[in-house]
């Protein structure tokens, strides 16, 4: 983790403890609440485990889909839970407190999207294999598909993280989230799924992996200034 | 800290304009004035959450956009939405809004929530809480805040009698050690410390 330059003794340590402690806040906050906890996942399995049921239990026709079928429903999933991550803190106004803290906002909401991540996304990646297996993914496709969701998730909860914060003081959003943030996340739907495809065909996978990594590189760095300034505009 | 003509205006209604206020170490400042009057706006501007707004703010001599982060580490700010999560207990809310500060140790965090009669309930979820006891929980962050100045929303709300005169005593040992503070209230305040009032309603019906 990258620290930030002060001239201040002892700012850096401060800044470090402001960041494990919006962290664990956050994780203590979704472990005692079990259905949010719960519903991604749950999700997840439903919309996956549908899919056989609808298009056909043969082997051959889901494997072909199953790649994108898994893709799909993890940015789905990761996005029916995108509003647990500034809206109770918005209403109760931990949000303002969050604003108003001497420590760097980056690291604050850089926090906040880890947590989001470790209690939607990481469940996702977890659970992709016994999945894939229901539908059949060939078993050469499931590394490539569980590093793509490993690099491909954090991404959603970062780009997410700026449409949510845009939209937390919105009385209404309805579909206002959806549409700002897909726009952000299919670039990494299409190569994550089209990398599993491909490996599935004995194709060079490489560049798909360079391309995805550098757009976890360019949410971790960019993502969570957007949502800082997204923040200070929605309080105003 | 210092205001200078301040100006703001919301749907197309001036709230105030002109404003001046000047705020010094060891005085209790309270804005005063009707429902809708501005002073809920005026407290967001002056604490650095509304930025919609002309004039200039200086803190320590400096303008305050050029030193966020020093202004911040000096000011607490405890509003209408008073930043109590509702799922966690008082205890770890009060660790979190330190650990955006300055990190205190527990016992501090006991006595605080002791000291606005809250013993015995640093471990229940605030949601079994009632409305005046969440205000106490958010209270409790002035004592273990090192903010010099205080810029608080309406703190007597949903306190009880002991509540108010315990708070009362909290504001004067705070001005009277040489910190500032600025409140609303509608409450006649009771204070044994450097007091002045603004009110928000003669000003503009002078203007």
């Amino acid at each position: 983790m990258n620290k930030p330059v002060s001239s201040h003794a002892g700012t850096d340590i401060s800044t470090w403890q402001a960041f494990c402690a919006t962290l664990k806040r956050d994780l203590v906050i979704a472990l005692k609440r079990k259905n949010d906890l719960l519903n991604p996942i749950m999700f997840f399995l439903i919309v996956v485990s549908l899919f056989p049921l609808g298009i056909s239990p043969d082997p051959v026709e889901l494997s072909k889909v199953s790649a994108g079928v898994v893709w799909v429903s993890a940015l789905l999933a990761s996005m029916l839970s995108l509003d647990n991550l500034y809206r109770a803190d918005y209403e109760d106004g931990s949000l303002e407190q969050l604003l108003l803290s001497p420590q760097p906002l980056y690291f604050l909401v850089l926090a906040k999207n880890i947590a989001h991540w470790l209690i939607s996304g990481l469940p996702v990646v977890v659970l992709s294999p016994l999945l894939a297996y229901m539908l059949y993914l060939p078993s050469e496709a499931y590394w490539t598909m569980v590093l793509t969701l490993l690099i491909g998730t954090p991404v959603l909860s970062l780009f997410g993280s700026i449409g949510v914060a845009l939209t937390v003081g919105l009385g209404s959003r309805g579909l206002i989230l959806a549409v700002i943030v897909l726009p952000l996340s299919t670039p990494v739907l299409i190569i994550g799924a089209k990398a599993v495809t491909d490996v599935m065909f004995g194709l060079p996978i490489g560049n798909h992996f360079a391309l995805l990594g550098a757009i976890l590189a360019l949410a971790l760095t960019m993502a969570p200034l957007a949502s800082s300034a997204a923040l200070r505009i929605s309080v105003n | 800290m210092q205001a200078r003509a301040l100006f703001c205006e919301r749907d197309e209604r001036v709230l105030f304009s002109g404003l001046d206020l000047d705020v010094h170490a060891g005085e209790l400042v309270q804005i005063k004035g009707s429902n809708g009057s501005g002073k809920t706006t005026l407290l967001r501007i002056l604490c650095g959450l509304n930025d919609d707004y002309e004039g200039d703010i200086h803190w320590k001599g400096e303008d305050l956009h050029e030193q966020r982060e020093n202004f911040f580490a000096s000011m607490i700010y405890i509003g209408h939405r008073v930043g109590v999560n509702r799922i966690l207990t008082p205890r770890e809310n009060l660790r979190w809004s330190a650990s955006l500060h300055a990190p205190v140790d527990d016992m501090r965090i006991v006595a605080a929530l002791e000291r606005l009669g809250l013993r015995a309930y640093e471990d229940i979820p605030c949601r079994n809480l009632s409305a005046g006891q969440t205000q106490r929980v958010a209270l409790s962050r002035l004592l273990i805040s090192p903010a010099s100045l205080w810029i608080l929303d309406e703190p007597f709300t949903t306190l009880d009698v002991q509540g108010v005169k315990n708070l009362e005593s909290l504001l004067s040992e705070h001005v009277n050690a040489g910190g500032a503070i600025v409140l609303t209230t509608h409450h006649a305040l009771n204070v044994t410390c450097p007091s002045r009032a603004l009110d928000l309603d003669t000003r503009r019906a002078a203007a």
